[in-house]
């Protein structure tokens, strides 16, 4: 299986890839979550070997795949944007790998076949590249890497082209074809729903380094520092002071849930965390409402820190300018104990 | 990429080294060869303070300046009717303007001939050879210059800036002059040095055209060479031709740094439309003169060739089979006309070998070493025929005797000529390939050698297929160079029509006609046929 030990990419100065460790279980989806230039991309280029290596290394079964060239890996490739063959038809695409591995015409026509009906695109063979919309052409790009049994398939960010729509369909079928051909995958995403919608563990990257792996819920139950959870979708960083078991928050004191020393902290609060409450400790005011179409993103001026963001049902939302209540649930409320300097 | 075998290695350095060494061989020194004779004892200083020279560079530079002005007259209207309208037979039209462009000179020349001669339509101008053909000549060549830079760039701009000004309360004539005149004006800059280089080298139509008293530098430099045998002035006229050349090169990469602007280029499909009421006339009119100048002196060259006297026959192309002209000639026509083939044939294929390794090379990497070569492999671009043909007598007259006599000297000047054409679109061509692409093949099991077959080849096949054409054009049609290194025994068609052009008598005219009409469809045909060609499997991109 795959193994990542503490692999190293220079550019230039700066490190793409910062002393990366990562393995994969058999038939194991990861997903590799991270903001642009987290260095996502590149760490699936190295596993490619389209990327060398500075320092580490990357093996497969307990062996170094440094010696062996790219074309000769099996791992099954989706790029960013599909790079499909414009001078290709669909079968064209599909087939390209078993042509390489030669691979005799009758054997290669029941693969195709057989590709082009997992994912859903039977009528499509003959087909120009150009023609298809952007879901068939996501789904060509699949069958095209599914084609040749891969040892690994990785994704590179392959919703992220597709409008919502799609997107939601797709996911559904990816994880279900993947599931199916028992394959280990590395799915690399900027989007944490997709992630965790799609994999049975999730690698955190920032700055070219993991800084989080685990399950899905894990991660999200406890992500690893602020940073982590404002990537996340957790409300802004603020700074707080914790003292005798209270957060002193700017928005008011809140009774702290966890251990941990008194000082100066991290504090974010999870996105359901704030709630309107007639009897809560919060005097707020409504600067704007989010209609997300089930509920309304509220919006208020609290203390003298930044806005509280409060969910509530479409049909309850305050209007602007009006004074609420808000309480902040206190197991809604990480906090990040800040070293001392 | 990732690792580099030595089998990898040793063909990337032949990547570099084969077009590098192919140059530097047959065009830096022939070029160095004259050099090395201009600067011998004094012969520089001869030629400037020389009278009659002095005339030749005033009458080169003259006739440029004149004939440039000329055909952005004639080209700007077409471009102008290119660009903004849409109308039946658009495609076809501006086919039809780039006929001319790819012609022969020879072709050209004689198709003017034909017109003035005793006997033409045009004879009561009473013109014969002289300046006035010359110029005409000039602007038959290029005015497809004017019409493919400006009328492509036209086409493109943004018409609802001219709008926009309309809305601001300029009058039609004031939005143009404002607004379009200065968008447009690197555009016709570019084509204006274009067409000044051509006429300023031009040679083939100089010499068969102007009278003996109205040379070029390029004729100059041949009648020096080859019928003074006076290498010195001619080396001396070459230089100050080079030196000249660049200084335009490099003005106009000046002035298309400097005007450079920025500027939102929309598909030519938006900006074109139907012409309405009175736009119809002009626009027929600008239509129906242009093709009548250029579709005019080739008809009557076909027409001429399939009279003998006032009666049609084909008399004039079954007597270049007969053994009456074979007594005078070495050779007999269709000989050299198979010469020319087989030539072209081999030009193309060396411009394609060549051209194509440096393309893979200057696409490949961005950089300093990698634009220096850029910059070598163009130098041929800036350096008239009859420079080349002249390096090449020069160079190879003392070199072992299986090379200084070959055949194969002219189908290698062609393809120095070539290359660059090869490398200009072949390059932009690979540079358009997502690398990804290639990983993508990579990633599916296909080694380096084979993501090239997989991928560049099939994508750039019609890149290639367009260079060929025009490779293929190029040696058909070449003159000045050929007309210093063919052997007597191995005539290509354009000097086998010279010849019949140098002697006297009707027969020889006729003759000439019939095997211009020859190399005129052998090209059209070549080039055609070769765009033509589909590449399996090849989709738009």
């Amino acid at each position: 299986m795959l193994e990542i030990e503490q692999a190293l990419v220079r550019f230039g100065d700066r490190r793409a890839l910062d002393l990366v460790d990562l393995a994969l279980l058999p038939a194991e989806t990861v997903a590799v979550l991270g903001p642009s230039g987290s260095g996502k991309t590149t760490l699936l280029r190295a596993v490619a070997g389209l990327q060398r290596l500075d320092g580490g290394r990357i093996c497969w079964d307990r062996a170094d795949l440094v010696a062996v060239s790219p074309h000769e890996r099996r791992f099954g490739f989706m790029f960013q944007e599909y790079a499909l063959f414009p001078h290709r038809d669909v079968e064209g695409n599909v087939e390209f790998g078993l042509r390489m591995a030669t691979t005799d015409r009758a054997a290669r026509k029941a693969r195709v076949d057989e590709v082009l009906e997992l994912v859903g695109l039977t009528g499509l063979r003959a087909r120009r590249i150009a023609t298809l919309s952007g879901g068939e052409q996501q789904r060509v790009a699949l069958a095209r890497a599914l084609a040749v049994s891969p040892r690994l398939l990785m994704l590179d960010e392959p919703l992220g082209a597709l409008d919502r729509v799609w997107r939601r369909r797709l996911l559904t079928e990816i994880r279900s074809i993947l599931d199916r051909a028992a394959l280990s995958a590395l799915y690399v995403t900027h989007d944490h729903e997709e992630a965790f919608a799609v994999a049975a563990r999730v690698a955190i990257m920032r700055e070219g380094k993991v800084v989080q792996v685990g399950a899905p819920a894990d991660v999200w139950r406890a992500p690893v520092d602020a940073w982590t959870a404002a990537f996340l979708g957790f409300g802004p960083i603020v700074r707080a002071e914790v003292r005798d078991g209270v957060v002193h928050t700017p928005w008011g004191p809140i009774p702290a849930r966890a251990r941990g020393a008194a000082g100066w902290a991290e504090i974010v609060v999870r996105p359901d965390g704030a709630r309107l409450d007639p009897a809560g400790s919060i005097d707020a005011t409504v600067l704007r409402s989010t209609f997300t179409g089930t509920r309304v993103e509220v919006e208020a001026a609290a203390g003298d820190g930044p806005p509280v963001t409060v969910v509530v049902a479409a049909g309850d939302a305050p209007a602007v300018g009006e004074r609420i209540r808000v309480s902040i649930d206190p197991g809604a409320l990480l906090v990040y104990p800040v070293p001392a300097d | 990429m990732t690792r580099r075998t030595p089998l990898g290695r040793a063909a990337r350095c032949a990547r570099v080294a084969i077009p590098v060494g192919f140059l530097a061989l047959f065009f830096a020194w022939p070029l160095g060869a004259i050099f090395a004779r201009s600067l011998r004892a004094g012969a520089l200083v001869d030629v400037v303070t020389d009278p009659v020279l002095r005339r030749v560079a005033w009458f080169t530079l003259w006739q440029a300046v004149v004939s440039t002005a000329l055909t952005l007259a004639v080209g700007l209207p077409a471009a102008y009717v290119v660009a903004r309208y849409d109308f039946p037979g658009r495609r076809a039209f501006r086919a039809f303007v780039t006929v001319p462009f790819v012609l022969p000179t020879v072709v050209v020349a004689t198709a003017f001939l034909a017109l003035l001669r005793p006997g033409g339509p045009l004879e009561f101008l009473h013109w014969q050879r002289g300046i006035a053909p010359m110029l005409v000549a000039h602007v038959f060549f290029n005015v497809a210059v004017v019409v493919r830079t400006v009328g492509g760039f036209w086409a493109n701009l943004d018409p609802r800036r001219e709008e926009a000004a309309r809305m601001l309360g300029a009058s039609r004539f004031r939005a143009f002059r404002h607004v379009t005149v200065p968008l447009l004006a690197p555009a016709i800059a570019a084509a204006a040095s274009i067409v000044f280089l051509f006429t300023f080298t031009s040679f083939g139509v100089a010499l068969l055209l102007a009278d003996p008293a109205h040379a070029t530098l390029e004729v100059e430099i041949y009648r020096q060479a080859v019928e003074l045998f006076d290498l010195r002035t001619a080396a001396a006229l070459a230089l100050l031709q080079i030196v000249a050349v660049l200084a335009v090169l490099f003005a106009l990469a000046r002035v298309q740094e400097r005007r450079a602007v920025a500027q939102r280029l929309v598909g030519a499909a938006d900006s074109a439309r139907r012409p309405r009421g009175r736009e119809r006339f002009v626009v027929g009119a600008i239509l129906g003169v242009t093709t009548l100048f250029l579709g005019g002196p080739l008809a009557v060259l076909v027409w001429r060739s399939l009279h003998v006297g006032a009666h049609w026959s084909l008399g004039s192309f079954r007597a270049l089979g007969s053994s009456a002209s074979a007594s005078t000639l070495f050779v007999s026509p269709w000989a050299a006309v198979r010469n020319s083939v087989e030539f072209a044939a081999i030009a193309t294929a060396i411009a394609l070998v060549v051209g194509g390794m440096a393309s893979v090379v200057i696409a490949a990497r961005p950089g300093r070493a990698t634009r220096t070569m850029d910059a070598f492999l163009m130098l041929p671009l800036g350096t008239s025929a009859v420079t080349v043909g002249f390096g090449f007598l020069l160079a190879f007259e003392h070199a072992p005797s299986g090379l200084a006599t070959s055949p194969f000297l002219v189908p290698i000047a062609h393809a120095v000529v070539a290359v660059p054409f090869v490398i200009r679109a072949v390059v932009p061509a690979l540079r358009s390939i997502d690398p990804r692409l290639r990983d993508a093949a990579t990633m599916l099991g296909a080694a380096p050698r084979r993501v090239w077959r997989e991928v560049d080849l099939p994508i750039t096949a019609r890149a290639f297929a367009v260079a060929a054409g025009f490779c293929a054009a190029v040696s058909l049609g070449e003159f000045g160079a050929t007309l210093f290194i063919a052997r007597p025994d191995w005539p290509t068609v354009p000097i086998a029509i010279q010849r019949f052009l140098a002697r006297p008598g009707e027969i020889n005219v006729d003759q000439a006609l019939a095997m211009s009409v020859i190399l005129m469809l052998l090209t059209v045909v070549v080039v055609f046929a070769i765009e033509r060609v589909r590449v399996r499997d090849l989709g738009e991109l």
